[in-house]
């Protein structure tokens, strides 16, 4: 492909860490390789060097958490051929969406000396409430090689292949003895999407769930099984309460475990 | 063994545990990739073993649904155990492989396809269960017009030396099966482990010329009348202690005529749609093929991994998964295992191992659910539409 014919890349920050961005960046040798397929015109934690729009790929990173980031994605979406979220800030809100479940004046009233100078909305929402997604890659943070798949996909004009299964899968694929079967430590593995190749079970760890709900995913059976194993209704509420806590099954299923004297 | 060898008459002999080792040295030193059961990760797994030391001596698993511990026996029995979470599909039909790659040159494409590893497996301490369970993929990869090459070739080098169970897992009940706990035919040697007042010692039956020559001048005695009757009596033991039992009679004809039976719903509630009873199962054999290129468009691979019922991409087709339900997922593989296996293959795909049991993080126990849709009387066929878009 000739050198001006490169599509053109460009990486969006909203409500985040920065660390799914750094995903990319830690993408090391394939990131030259990368960087020879693609016109990077737009990345802030790369380069100071802008090119103004439009962008054939987008890469979104972050949640929608004040209203003028609600305004911000609409022109990013208006400047993007192809716009892809990344990480579960974007995807589903991240830890941040925690708010969504309390009075976010509160929060800014304990952690602000002057609260007036802070304007936030009351939730923390996914790139896709507000405008139209491509394609969501889960994870907190992503992982580079599914990073580098969606890119991959993306240059080939072809489906990236990310399945929707559980984590499950990739444990029996690698060959790990289930934690939950052999040592009976409670894991969300059942009920969240594959991404990680099973990181936390490999050390013999139960999953937390960083790449959200997997299709399908049966929260409230899975909770019984972790009452079964002898785990109590406050760290059930917590352990579907993470980076995922908006995505809307693990939001229902910690609301399902919610403090009956604070029901939220 | 190689899938259709005849088995000649057995021939008992005894060894103990040196006679073992001396035939795992053998079969190493004949280029065999040598694969038999050890301890790992709170699990006895199947994987390369060099040396009788590394098997899972004095061990034995506690199984129940959703239940799996690791035990020390009180005595050093070297198969004192039931089936775990791998089976030897894991080699046979490897979760993942690389079929071909394909590289981009000035004009055109150059594909190479992957070989398989040329060394042969000699699998050690294969079940009976798992023998049926080996002749069933058989039928599924070798049998009718599109023979699996990849499959034939792992195969046909294979070398068997299977274990007769002496004690039932918790969750076994290969006996309802009809598939062991004795091994019948599909091997190349089988042992009997027996330890008692005569000692620690496997009786060794031959099956086949190539296990003949295995054993040819191995330190061995021959079989008196009493090992026999001992190795007889353990087995019989086994399947008498199983916990398990499934009532096969009529079960194709009363799984097909229940498609709209309420204890599916019942299931869905419980089923995680996890997919680990489909990855576990010996005999399930589905895969899915997947395209890969890489950043520059200079390669791409297609690469074959293990794929399941249970997934939504299993059965998508433009608009949506056909099968979009936990309940249509669960009776497509329950239905599938225990009836229409049977007019697809003219066998249950249900070999009895209980590992679908075990290895399920809710319990779904698949001799349970089939005994309650037994149980309960079918509902009366009221002709209305399947409300979970299943077919
Ligand atoms: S360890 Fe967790 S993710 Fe792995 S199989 Fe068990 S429940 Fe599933
Ligand atoms: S269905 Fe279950 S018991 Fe039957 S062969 Fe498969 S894993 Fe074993
Ligand atoms: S039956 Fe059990 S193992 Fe199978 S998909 Fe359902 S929850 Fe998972």
């Amino acid at each position: 492909m000739a050198v001006r014919d490169r599509p053109t890349l460009a990486v969006w920050k909203f409500a985040s860490c920065d660390g799914c961005q750094l995903s990319l960046l830690d993408c090391e040798e394939s990131l030259l390789t990368l960087a020879g397929q693609l016109d990077i015109a737009y990345f802030v934690e790369a380069s100071s060097a802008f090119r103004a729009g439009p962008y054939d790929l987008s890469l979104v990173e972050g949640s929608i958490t004040t209203a003028a980031d609600a305004e911000r994605i609409r022109s990013v979406r208006a400047c993007s051929h192809r716009l892809v979220t990344i990480g579960a800030c974007a995807t589903a809100g991240g830890i941040q969406g925690l708010r969504n479940f309390a009075d976010v004046r509160d929060f800014v009233a304990a952690v602000y000396a002057s609260p007036e100078y802070i304007r936030t909305l009351a939730t923390s929402t996914p790139i896709a409430a507000h405008v139209p997604v491509d394609f969501e890659l889960r994870g907190c943070p992503i992982d580079k090689h599914q990073l580098l798949e969606v890119i991959s996909a993306f240059l080939a004009r072809r489906k990236p292949d990310l399945p929707e299964d559980s984590v499950c899968t990739s444990c029996k694929r690698a060959g790990i003895p289930c934690v939950m079967v052999t040592h009976g430590t409670p894991c969300l593995g059942p009920v969240t999407h594959a991404g990680c190749g099973a990181l936390c079970p490999a050390y013999a760890r139960g999953c937390y769930g960083c790449f959200g709900p997997a299709e399908q995913a049966n929260t409230a059976s899975l909770s019984r099984a972790w009452n079964a194993l002898g785990t109590d209704r406050r760290t059930l509420h917590r352990a579907f309460r993470s980076f995922n806590a908006a995505a809307d099954p693990f939001r229902m299923e910690s609301e399902a475990h919610a403090d009956p004297d604070h029901p939220r | 063994m190689s899938p259709s060898a005849p088995a000649p008459a057995r021939k008992g002999m005894i060894i103990d545990r040196d006679g073992l080792q001396s035939l795992l040295d053998r079969l190493s030193a004949r280029g065999f990739d040598v694969i038999g059961p050890t301890v790992r990760d709170g699990a006895i797994i199947y994987d390369r073993i060099s040396s009788v030391d590394v098997m899972p001596e004095g061990w034995t698993d506690d199984q129940d649904a959703a239940r799996y511990r690791l035990a020390r026996r009180s005595d050093m029995a070297l198969f004192g155990y039931a089936v775990g979470p791998h089976s030897w599909r894991r080699f046979l039909q490897p979760p993942e492989e690389r079929l071909w790659q394909a590289t981009r040159q000035q004009v055109g494409l150059t594909i190479h396809t992957t070989a398989v590893p040329s060394a042969p497996y000699a699998f050690i301490g294969v079940r009976a269960c798992e023998l049926r369970a080996i002749s069933i993929q058989d039928r599924v990869f070798l049998e009718g017009p599109h023979p699996d090459r990849r499959y034939a070739e792992r195969r046909r080098g294979a070398f068997i030396v299977a274990v007769n169970c002496t004690e039932a897992g918790g969750t076994c009940f290969c006996a309802s099966m009809g598939s062991g706990p004795r091994a019948a035919d599909g091997f190349d040697l089988a042992l009997t482990e027996l330890i008692d007042a005569n000692g620690h010692r496997f009786l060794l039956e031959v099956g086949t010329d190539a296990g003949a020559a295995s054993v040819e001048d191995l330190p061995s005695r021959d079989a008196d009348a009493g090992a026999l009757v001992a190795a007889e009596e353990a087995t019989a033991r086994a399947a008498a202690g199983m916990r398990r039992k499934m009532a096969t009679a009529g079960l194709k004809e009363l799984l097909q005529a229940n498609p709209e039976h309420p204890h599916w719903s019942e299931v869905a509630e419980r089923c995680l749609a996890c997919a680990n009873c489909t990855l576990v199962c010996p005999t399930c054999f589905c895969s899915t093929v997947a395209d890969y290129t890489d950043l520059r468009g200079h390669e791409a691979d297609r690469v074959r991994r293990w794929d399941s019922c249970f997934a939504a991409d299993f059965s998508s087709i433009h608009g949506g998964p056909v099968r979009a339900s936990r309940r249509a997922r669960y009776r497509q593989w329950m239905s599938h295992k225990l009836a229409h296996w049977i007019d697809q293959f003219d066998i249950s795909g249900c070999v009895g191992c209980g590992r679908c049991i075990t290895w399920c993080p809710v319990g779904i126990d698949i001799t349970v659910e089939a005994a309650a849709i037994r149980a309960a009387p079918p509902r009366p066929a009221a002709g209305e539409g399947d409300d979970d878009g299943n077919a």
